[in-house]
């Protein structure tokens, strides 16, 4: 693409457990707020993106809003996974003139009302384009929550490279650390101890505990996205420096069993190469990074795939304390979707952009580049 | 005490092969009638050569455990646990999800050999495996 976009402005509810209101309230609720973030109104937006995961109904939406005419939208496959193709989208429409300025959201309520991490057995044969064929190919065997699906690669990874769940731990303590001292999570003021984590109990043995697990959370989210040259007119505008999709063959999301190496995230590691390369960084320059930690195993496989150290070392590269204030790649400063919600990954974009304005709970000193990564979609955000 | 009985897979036009299959005490994967590529999860061309003619093959039924998880939570009343879930990989070459049965959890572990059995669901069987003593 020549030119870029930027995200000009940023809008969230309070994260919770039950909103008591309905997902369209919430989106509606956070665009508002993103909107007047940006200096900018409901007359400006041109363009919705949103996840074809998302139960909110688009003219119920602008028909809330009021937005006058909607001239481009879309969906992102994927689920969680695909959030940061949102941004690829946006960017897309705003840089060929399909659109002026695209609100981009995410809103559920996966804790009141349809949990994510239920057990269901009633099987769907697609899920909605959320990019796995767990449903059909696991309902009858027990194997019917996220985490489940999840353990499979994150054993094998555990048995190839020696990784313990105390490793795992080591990670979870640091996210904690971070949610602890973030108002706006659900752990805020909530640290825990390796014990803490060794002592919460299994979900899927050996991989992941109670601990590792990411939250269930109502609320929205919703970002504001427009050409750089617009942006420089807005307060506060953050450069989407590069913005990556790669879905490779056989690599599914969340169910992924059928690629030949489980232990290597080879969809992730694609990703990474296209962002370093669109937005000519070298990983060294990342100052802060949101990586995805659905579970904690899954943000291991993605430090390695996006080579912040090498295969099997993420152990060793989390004991020495690099994903903390003064390591060499602070992560997930908010407390991840394990320490401070889950909206979809769309609170790590968000945790991104206030840390390149200097508005982060846990401010890092002066980040000029931040990358975000969903396994299969990522975004370098600059500033 | 009885087996909880598990829910029944979901029927599709691509998957009806392999769970008719497995209905009738038989463990058959998809092959491509043109190339002979063996693919599972099955799907609705041979991606290797676009053949349309595919079909359901029965294998040994024997592999190895490429992975493994014992669930604890959440837990539905359909199952028994911890469920003893694994990744297979099948003699013949594709992977397979599935159960180990008749074995303590404690012993599961990667590379384990394993040879197909079948669990009973409300709508035919499905296929399991146990383990594989080693003449």
């Amino acid at each position: 693409m020549n030119g870029s976009a930027s995200i000009v402005g940023v809008g969230a509810t309070e994260f919770s457990k039950d909103a008591g209101r309905s997902e369209t309230r919430l989106a509606a609720e956070a665009i508002v707020a993103a909107l007047a973030d940006a200096g900018l109104t409901t007359d400006d937006v041109d363009g919705l993106v949103s996840f074809t995961v998302d139960p909110v109904e688009e003219t119920e939406l602008v028909r809330s809003l009021g937005i006058p005419a909607v001239r481009w939208s879309s969906r992102i496959p994927y689920g969680g996974g695909g959030s940061q193709g949102m941004f690829q989208h946006a960017a897309a429409a705003v840089l060929s003139g399909a659109a002026e300025t695209v609100v981009v959201y995410r809103a559920c309520r996966s804790r009141s009302g349809k949990r994510f991490g239920r057990a269901r057995v009633a099987p769907e044969p697609v899920s909605g384009h959320s990019g796995t064929t767990a449903m059909q190919w696991a309902t009858p065997f027990g194997v019917l929550t996220p985490a489940s699906w999840m353990s499979f690669e994150s054993t094998r990874y555990m048995h190839e490279t020696g990784t313990t769940s105390a490793d795992f731990g080591r990670a979870v303590v640091q996210f904690r650390a971070y949610a602890a001292t973030n108002p706006a999570a659900y752990f805020a003021e909530r640290p825990i101890t390796l014990d803490d984590h060794q002592n919460s109990r299994w979900i899927a043995e050996p991989a992941i505990r109670l601990f590792d697990c990411c939250q269930e959370t109502d609320g929205a989210v919703a970002m504001v996205v427009t050409t750089a040259d617009r942006a420089a007119d807005t307060p506060a505008p953050v450069e989407i420096a590069a913005a990556a999709s790669v879905a490779l063959f056989e690599e599914e999301v969340a169910s992924n069993h059928y690629r030949p190496d489980l232990t290597r995230f080879d969809g992730a590691a694609a990703v990474g190469e296209s962002l370093f390369r669109t937005a000519g960084i070298e990983r060294s320059d990342v100052d802060v990074a949101m990586i995805y930690d659905a579970f904690t195993p899954m943000f291991f496989l993605q430090l390695e795939a996006l080579g912040f150290c090498g295969h099997g070392e993420a152990k060793d590269f989390v004991a020495d304390g690099h994903l903390g204030p003064t390591g060499d790649l602070p992560c997930n400063t908010n407390g991840g979707l394990i320490g401070e919600a889950y909206i979809h990954g769309m609170n790590l974009t968000l945790e991104a952009v206030r840390q390149l304005r200097g508005q982060s709970p846990n401010q890092l000193a002066d980040p000029h580049v931040a990358l975000v990564s969903a396994g299969r979609t990522g975004v370098v955000l600059r500033r | 005490m009885t087996e909880p009985l598990r829910p029944a897979p979901l029927r599709t036009e691509e998957n009806d092969g392999f769970w008719s299959a497995a209905a009738e005490g038989r463990l058959a994967v998809q092959r491509c009638d043109a190339c002979g590529r063996w693919q599972h999860p099955p799907r609705a061309m041979c991606p290797a050569c676009h053949a349309t003619a595919l079909s359901f093959v029965d294998v040994a039924g024997t592999g190895e455990v490429y992975s493994w998880s014992l669930l604890h939570h959440p837990q539905h009343p359909s199952f028994s646990y911890p469920v003893v879930a694994v990744l297979v990989t099948l003699d013949e070459g594709p992977r397979i999800l599935s159960n180990l049965v008749g074995v303590e959890p404690a012993e599961v572990r990667v590379g384990l050999p394993v040879q197909v059995t079948f669990a009973p669901t409300a709508e035919g069987d499905v296929p399991v495996f146990a383990v594989r003593e080693l003449s």
